[in-house]
């Protein structure tokens, strides 16, 4: 029997309510299917399923808060059948009941004494529960907010943080992007966001310290780079998906997934593993006129990097790194990586 | 399609961007990026929502002439109309 439980999504995660189940019991899922829709302080997030196998019992109803780790529902493994149905304890009125309106007994949970199926389960079991509402905007930014106190305030009590910044030209990068622009149609334009995200990317490979997550005391690099990116909502608030592996994907692709999920934050509707993945996190604050931006990591990440305004052709490119794993001549490197890539935007 | 409709358009595509804006307060004349906060990535889905509604192109050698809200209709009613 394969336990599906709510996975953490994001370190300032720690529980979520199901809205709503995307399976029924019977059916069959497959890796990276969504089953549930769980609200988090940050958003309502669709939760994904990386094991193959039969949905055999829902177990945490719609408008529940559940701790992470809780285990949600139970499926079968490929190949795997349901325990005998008469182990189950089923009263005679529910028995018969489910007879006469086709419910699956396998499929019920149990609710009376030593789990026996009632009348009542049997009833709720015949129609989905519906979906439960989420949060409204001023509790989910109250939330949020709560959220983000705890995640930095953990971040700047376990990581040693050390900062650096560089001054990095961008004119061929600007130059370069100004021609395919002119080429482009609207819809296929790039942002000089998408080059500063694949050259992090890219700089990542060459300093993997800078890359994976910190955990039981030490760090655990990653081969992918999930990048983090730091997307205001309008409504207040800050929320970090990841875009995943950029350093496999072409300036095109990246900017289509830049545009989908930046898009999608805002809709509320990101997904699990976007929520869990990042290894890494890019902010740009440049837009609003800063110069340089300094900022704190996400735990479990090791590394976050801040690019500011772009101002006559030049960038101040800024790295926050975890001192436990990398030390500042390695962290200096990895800004020179970052600038020698954007000097170079046709390889990217 | 006459300025107005064209403006509702404008309006409505910007309000999907930043559904908090209240287009009745929108001063016309003045810097739209200011009024709306629309980073790069809300002006480009902007100028794509009005690309897929109006079919004008908007070359980004263009994006001087669309600094206000009056600029961005009177720029989309001329290629509109050449269109």
């Amino acid at each position: 029997m394969i336990e599906f439980k709510l996975p953490s999504l994001g370190s300032d995660m720690t529980e979520g309510k199901l809205l709503e189940w995307k399976v029924k019991p019977g059916e069959g899922v497959k890796r990276g299917d969504v089953v549930a829709v769980v609200d988090t302080t940050k958003a309502a997030v669709e939760v994904e399923i990386w094991q193959e196998g039969v949905v055999h019992e829902l177990i945490v109803q719609p408008g529940e808060t559940v701790p992470v780790g809780t285990v949600m529902a139970l499926l079968l493994a490929p190949g795997e059948s349901a325990a005998p149905q008469a182990r189950k304890k089923v009263s005679p009125a529910a028995r018969r009941r489910a007879a006469q309106l086709g419910v699956d007994l396998a499929g019920v949970r149990g609710s009376g004494p030593e789990g026996a199926v009632t009348l009542e389960d049997v009833e709720r079991a015949r129609q989905p529960a519906p979906p439960a509402p989420a949060a409204q905007p001023l509790e989910r930014q109250a939330e949020m907010r709560r959220a983000i106190a705890a995640a930095m305030s953990r971040s700047k009590r376990e990581i040693p943080h050390y900062y650096l910044s560089e001054s990095v030209p961008l004119a061929r990068a600007a130059e370069w992007l100004a021609r395919e622009n002119e080429k482009r149609p609207v819809t296929g334009r790039l942002l000089m966001a998408a080059l500063l995200l694949k050259a992090t990317a890219l700089a990542c490979k060459a300093y993997p310290e800078m890359n994976g997550h910190y955990r039981e005391e030490r760090h655990q690099p990653s081969e992918a780079v999930h990048v983090g990116v730091a997307i205001s909502l309008r409504q207040g608030g800050l929320i970090a998906p990841a875009i995943h592996a950029v350093e496999r994907l072409s300036l095109d692709e990246l900017m289509s997934s830049l545009s989908d999920l930046v898009k999608r934050a805002r809709a509320g509707s990101l997904r699990s593993s976007e929520m869990s993945d990042p290894t890494i996190t890019v902010t740009n604050l440049g837009e609003g006129g800063v110069e340089v931006v300094f900022g704190v990591i996400y735990p479990p990440q090791v590394a976050l990097v801040g690019f500011g305004a772009v101002r006559e052709n030049k960038v101040v490119a800024s790295v926050s790194a975890d001192h436990r794993v990398s030390d500042g001549h390695r962290g200096a490197l990895f800004l020179a990586a970052i600038a020698r890539l954007l000097q170079e935007p046709e390889k990217l | 399609m006459n300025e107005r409709e064209i403006r509702a358009v404008v309006l409505a595509e910007l309000k999907r961007i930043a559904p908090e804006v209240d287009a009745s307060a929108l001063a016309p004349g003045r810097p739209l990026r200011e009024q709306v906060d629309l980073d790069s990535m809300d002006w480009l889905n902007f100028l794509v929502a009005l690309h897929e509604r109006l079919k004008v192109e908007i070359p980004e050698s263009d994006y001087a002439q669309l600094g206000t809200l009056d600029a961005v209709v009177g720029y989309l009613g001329r290629r509109h109309g050449a269109a």
